[in-house]
């Protein structure tokens, strides 16, 4: 299998606290992964071991097939980054945060005007960093992160905060990196997102792994009720389990034209990630 | 070595100190406040260059400093730093852009201090000879600051009195013996005694010796700071 990312039983503490705790997940070449955790879970902790910025103390990780303690400058320039504080100079314009990472990429500041049309920041181009929206942040750090034609993405919570139109947004500029061939590693508290993007996801608790795979077949998998949920054009709510014995109460409905919505009752995956951990993930640990 | 990055990291550090006026205000002060002063005041029996010395020895005390402590704790706060040495960019060749950038422009600054002192060619370039070593001895104090601080707040904490010692003890060094003997181990106040006897060369071995380790003092508290906390 071909891997752009790997880690194999790792472990990291510091100051006498585990922060990872034998994490293992691998993650194929041009998928999506998500990363799913509360605060303080070890998710930033585990991109920086990934990306090479932290060597952890114990296990071993592969970054496009390098050890991650002996990166060279080549897996760099094949990475982008968007950390959850964006790391934007302020004061700088947009077009001029961009110029900087043009230099040290090593790109020619022609591609910038493009870049800037890309990800709608072209009228703002002159504006300083610290006057623009959030939204508009974010998808300048995120263009910053895609200038130099990574081949894997590191997204830290890329959507936290932001309006759902701007959430679309990014998710599509996402999907077409996707298209392109582009890994991504992205760690995220939106459950909506984590589902619709990520190809597979892995739920991190306390630094330790506690399940992961495809988000659809992990939902399943917590499908213990399996029931149908209906609702009749009344507003009357009625469960249903989802087997033969529905057969008929459905047929009746059906028939009658009563139903106004039918819905099953497998969980999401912050219903998973509460039923394992007892926790929500918006929750710290 | 990237070179390519310290170049980068130099043009930006450039744009960034225009917009940014507490930098910015750090390097034109004492070269503003030198040309006002010697140009509007004049007292009989002052020592030559009285002005010149003083706020070049200030500046050296303040201007690399803080210049120095603030970019780097700016950096670390914001984390802009982080997304750097995610991008391949080395910790050496971040603190040589911005160190060669700081030292360039605190140049500028010794530069224009120089400009009305009455010095012969030969006096000015000895003059900006010894604001190079003495901007370079503040940049290291400076950046072990920086690379200790976490935030700026902590930064400006830290630096203020450390700045103020070493500003301000050469100028009160003239008023009291006992401050003097404590001030003749600063590299500001043997910067001070080389400025007022600029025409007296080579100097003093001990002003050397002095000089220097308080360069190798700096320079083993930055590693050590930066071995302990990092860039991070």
């Amino acid at each position: 299998m071909n891997y752009a990312l790997l880690a194999e039983n790792i472990s990291h503490s510091f100051a006498g606290q585990q922060i990872l705790d034998k994490v293992t997940l691998h993650v194929e070449s041009g998928e999506i992964f998500g990363l799913l955790g509360p605060s303080g879970a070890g998710k930033t902790t585990l991109i920086k071991i990934l990306t090479g910025q932290l060597a952890q103390n114990d296990g071993h990780a592969e970054l496009l097939g390098k050890d991650t303690r002996k990166l060279s400058a080549l897996e760099h320039r094949q990475t982008g980054t968007m950390m959850d504080n964006l790391g934007l100079y302020e004061r700088l314009s947009v077009r001029n945060n961009l110029s900087f990472y043009a230099d040290i990429y090593h790109i020619s500041h022609s591609v910038i005007p493009e870049i800037l049309k890309n990800i709608g920041l072209y009228e703002a181009g002159n504006t300083a960093v610290c006057k623009l929206s959030k939204g508009m942040k974010n998808r300048l750090s995120l263009a910053r992160a895609l200038m130099n034609n990574a081949s894997i993405l590191f997204l830290d919570e890329p959507t936290a905060g932001l309006d759902p139109v701007t959430t679309k947004e990014i998710h599509h500029m996402l999907l077409e990196q996707k298209k392109k061939g582009c890994t991504i590693f992205l760690t995220t508290h939106n459950m909506f997102e984590a589902q619709s993007l990520c190809d597979h996801v892995a739920l991190l608790q306390k630094g330790q792994i506690i399940d992961g795979g495809i988000p659809s077949d992990i939902c399943q998998k917590y499908n213990h009720l399996n029931r149908l949920k209906i609702t009749l054009r009344n507003g009357e709510e009625i469960v249903l389990e989802n087997g033969s014995a529905a057969a008929i109460p459905m047929k009746e409905y059906l028939e009658k034209d009563m139903i106004a919505t039918i819905h099953s009752t497998e969980p999401t995956l912050e219903t998973v990630f509460i039923e394992l951990t007892g926790k929500g993930l918006n929750e710290h640990e | 070595m990237n070179m390519n990055n310290i170049v980068a990291i130099f043009k930006k550090q450039i744009r960034d100190t225009l917009k940014n006026k507490t930098i910015f205000i750090q390097f034109i002060m004492f070269p503003i406040l030198t040309l006002i002063m010697c140009n509007t005041v004049k007292i009989n029996e002052m020592p030559r260059n009285f002005f010149v010395n003083l706020f070049a020895t200030m500046y050296i005390g303040m201007a690399p400093l803080t210049s120095m402590a603030a970019i780097i704790s700016e950096e670390k706060e914001k984390n802009t730093l982080r997304v750097l040495m995610m991008s391949n960019v080395k910790p050496y060749e971040y603190l040589l852009g911005i160190g060669s950038y700081t030292w360039f422009a605190c140049m500028i600054g010794a530069a224009i201090i120089c400009i009305p002192g009455s010095y012969s060619p030969r006096e000015r370039l000895v003059f900006l000879s010894i604001m190079a070593t003495g901007i370079l001895s503040s940049l290291l104090a400076g950046a072990a600051i920086g690379t200790f601080s976490k935030t700026q707040m902590m930064a400006t904490s830290v630096t203020i009195p450390v700045m103020m010692v070493f500003s301000f003890l050469p100028m009160m060094s003239l008023f009291n013996d006992t401050i003097g003997k404590i001030a003749k181990i600063t590299y500001t106040e043997q910067i001070s005694q080389m400025l007022n006897h600029i025409n007296s060369l080579p100097p003093r071995y001990s002003s050397i010796a002095i000089m220097a380790a308080n360069i190798l003092l700096f320079a083993a508290l930055f590693t050590a700071t930066y071995r302990k906390c990092g860039l991070e």
